[in-house]
């Protein structure tokens, strides 16, 4: 029994402990409101596709851009001890770039498509390298470096849209940002779990994971061991690049639409809320991808819940507050750190008990 | 070391100082030349001077309609010397309309970012002989210091949309409304026709939400309706992005729309996709939101229109997917 409750709230989750919990509460409360909120069902959509749908998948698959954004934000935060506020700008930006090619001919065809995609990740990753120039070489604050894009990202998309919102459509941009006919399960979700499988593998090759927390514990140790910090930490700002163009393009391809104005507005601070459940200190050093998926899906899981819960959107933000100030607060250092000791007095007094029992008989 | 520091601190502090000190000289000097300008301008013949103090056009498809007509009224063709400034910013708007009547310009057409904080520019510019025209925007001022403002009825434009909503005598009507940015002219106006309707009993509200102008958010409200089974058959979105928003969580759920459809779907702002959205017979309804003020102002200029009234709404339609034309949409579409 002692043990077990060690493993729960001691060190069996590590990291995760603090996510997994919240993600078990949302799911009880939402089991005690209402238990036909998980229900699934396979329908026909009106291209005549059957596909999942109810609450869970809406869940599953409306934070696919917020989980991507967040694996590339942990590494980020892992090896620089900060955050890119830009991610939301940058993602316009990207979207703008794909929209551009897509319209530049007067067909889309496949190959139209993965050249338009090419193109964004190679833009978001060029703006990716600026912020990361300006943190990793010029040593400014990440939050103050990426200010600059955050400010005038969305004006730069507007300028590649030439103003309006420019549309588009094409059978192949739906299979991307809605259901790929014959499978039922919607291709963003398939493209997060992808994103994941290759983040898992490029950390099994290579030292990636290694580097980036030894440069995010202490640059000047691991620079003394002849890790490049400099690199580490430009590398960690040209792969969120990447991720911000993936996200960039689900959103685009979502809607068929491009608005610089909203387009995955206000994302950058739940994906850093994300990293932040996830488990992950935010000052760098040790990092969890998983935890910053879990954090991204608990984000996500919250809005649908206020939703269905018919809680006025203006209002949604408030009570997102309130949740996150409690799991924030919960998975603070100090927090944690007291709850630890309780549990310790609580288990030496027990032993105590034990003894004296053991004594007296 | 720390000196060097504080003397840089020094001496950037001086220097801004300085700098002020100098904007401010300059702004003062132009004021008293601009009262003289302003009195000869008003005498001399040639092209008539118009001063646009606009919103920038990357602030929505609406604006960029709206700078552009500007551009092509105001034209030398028409016999026009158009000057042009844009911010977002009422501070920036109100240095450039100062700028202009320093400038000596005829004519001053203000979209102000803020309704508050023009009383002194609008005076200056009376005292200067300087005629002055708002558009789209109204500000808080006495009606005496312009001549007239050509503006859109926000909550004409949602009795027009609701009007036409209730002409098809659908047996009951259960509405998802999703509201614009809480607070802006446009949500505040569209939002009331419907309000009464929900109050009165006549429609019902499945669900009322705020996307905040974003087709991403409108798509997951309409997606939690969906999932909660409730039932709908109108969905009024207050502008063409939500509206697609909406739509596409109606196509995942295998949910028919449009002409024949199962849900009516209402749009604002008359985007040229969006009508052709409407044309294919996938939408029902678009209502105008019209940045076309530029002719009427042009027009009063010109002595060709009389001002009856100092507030002058400007005429607004809403288009039917049954009766819609592609002449429609090349005239009256914005955007591409």
């Amino acid at each position: 029994m002692n043990n077990k409750s060690k493993n729960i709230f001691g060190n069996g989750l590590g990291q995760l402990t603090i996510p997994i919990i919240a993600i078990a509460i949302l799911v009880i409360f939402n089991l005690i409101r209402d238990p036909s909120f998980f229900s699934i069902e396979l329908t026909h959509n009106n291209e005549g596709n059957s596909v999942l749908a109810g609450n869970l998948i809406t869940i599953i698959n409306g934070a696919s851009e917020l989980a991507i954004l967040a694996m590339g934000m942990t590494l980020v935060t892992a090896a620089c001890g900060g955050q890119d506020i830009s991610v939301g700008a940058a993602a316009a930006i990207a979207g703008s770039a794909f929209v551009k090619i897509l319209k530049s001919g007067d067909s889309i065809s496949a190959g139209t498509v993965i050249i338009a995609l090419l193109f964004a990740c190679i833009v978001a990753m060029i703006f990716g390298a600026f912020n990361g120039t300006l943190v990793a070489v010029f040593k400014i604050q990440p939050m103050i470096a990426t200010l600059i894009l955050y400010t005038c990202g969305r004006s730069i998309a507007y300028w590649i849209n030439g103003g309006a919102t420019p549309t588009v459509t094409s059978p192949i941009l739906d299979a991307i940002g809605k259901f790929i006919p014959g499978i039922p399960v919607p291709t963003p979700v398939i493209i997060v779990i992808i994103v994941g499988v290759i983040f898992k593998l490029v950390f099994r090759l290579t030292s990636l994971e290694l580097f980036t927390q030894s440069v995010g514990i202490n640059g000047n140790a691991a620079r003394l061991n002849g890790i490049n910090s400099t690199f580490v930490k430009l590398l960690s700002f040209i792969i969120l690049g990447i991720c911000v163009a993936i996200a960039g393009c689900i959103g685009v391809s979502r809607l068929g639409l491009i608005n610089h104005e909203t387009l995955l507005i206000d994302i950058e601070m739940d994906t850093i809320l994300a990293v932040a459940i996830g488990g992950n200190n935010l000052g760098g050093g040790k990092f969890k991808v998983g935890g910053s998926i879990i954090g991204a899906y608990v984000i996500q899981m919250l809005t649908i819940t206020l939703y269905a819960m018919k809680v006025s959107s203006t209002d949604v933000k408030a009570y997102k507050a309130v949740v996150i100030i409690l799991l924030v607060v919960i998975g603070s250092p100090v927090v944690k750190e007291k709850f630890g000791k309780m549990m310790n007095k609580l288990r030496s007094r027990r032993a105590k008990v034990t003894v004296k029992g053991a004594e007296r008989s | 070391m720390k000196r060097a520091k504080t003397l840089v601190l020094a001496v950037v502090l001086v220097l801004s100082l300085v700098l002020c000190a100098c904007a401010k000289d300059s702004g003062d000097k132009k004021d008293s030349s601009g009262n003289n300008n302003a009195g000869t301008t008003n005498t001399s013949s040639g092209p008539i001077k118009v001063g646009v103090v606009n919103n920038p056009p990357s602030e929505s498809g609406y604006r960029e309609a709206n700078v552009k007509d500007m551009e092509a009224v105001f034209s030398k063709a028409n016999g026009y010397d158009l000057k042009t400034a844009y911010s977002l910013k009422n501070d920036d708007q109100l240095q450039a309309a100062q700028g202009f009547i320093t400038e000596g310009v005829d004519y001053l057409l203000i979209s102000a970012a803020e309704t508050t904080g023009w009383d002194d520019v609008l005076k200056k510019a009376k005292e200067a002989g300087i005629k002055v025209f708002l558009f789209d925007r109204m500000i808080d001022v006495d009606e005496s210091l312009y001549e007239a403002a050509v503006v859109s009825d926000m909550a004409k434009e949602g009795e027009t949309a609701v009007k036409w909503l209730l002409d098809q005598n659908l047996s009951e009507y259960n509405v998802i409304h999703i509201q614009g940015a809480m607070g802006s002219d446009a949500q505040i106006g569209r939002t009331g026709a419907l309000d009464e309707q929900f109050a009165s009993k006549k429609m019902n509200k499945v669900v009322q939400q705020t996307a905040t102008w974003d087709e991403a958010e409108a798509k997951k409200i309409v997606e939690s309706v969906i999932n909660s089974k409730a039932s709908f058959n109108v969905i009024y979105a207050e502008n063409d992005g939500m509206a697609k928003g909406a739509v596409a969580a109606l196509d995942d759920a295998g949910i028919t729309h449009g002409v024949d459809g199962q849900v009516i779907v209402m749009g604002f702002d008359c985007n040229k996709w969006a009508l052709r959205e409407l044309l294919a017979g996938k939408w029902n309804y678009d209502g105008q939101c019209s940045p076309f003020q530029a002719q009427i102002i042009s027009d009063i200029i010109q002595g060709k229109k009389t001002v009856t009234s100092k507030k002058i709404i400007n005429e607004e339609k809403g288009f039917d997917a049954k009766s819609l034309t592609q002449a429609d949409i090349d005239n009256y579409g914005l955007g591409e």
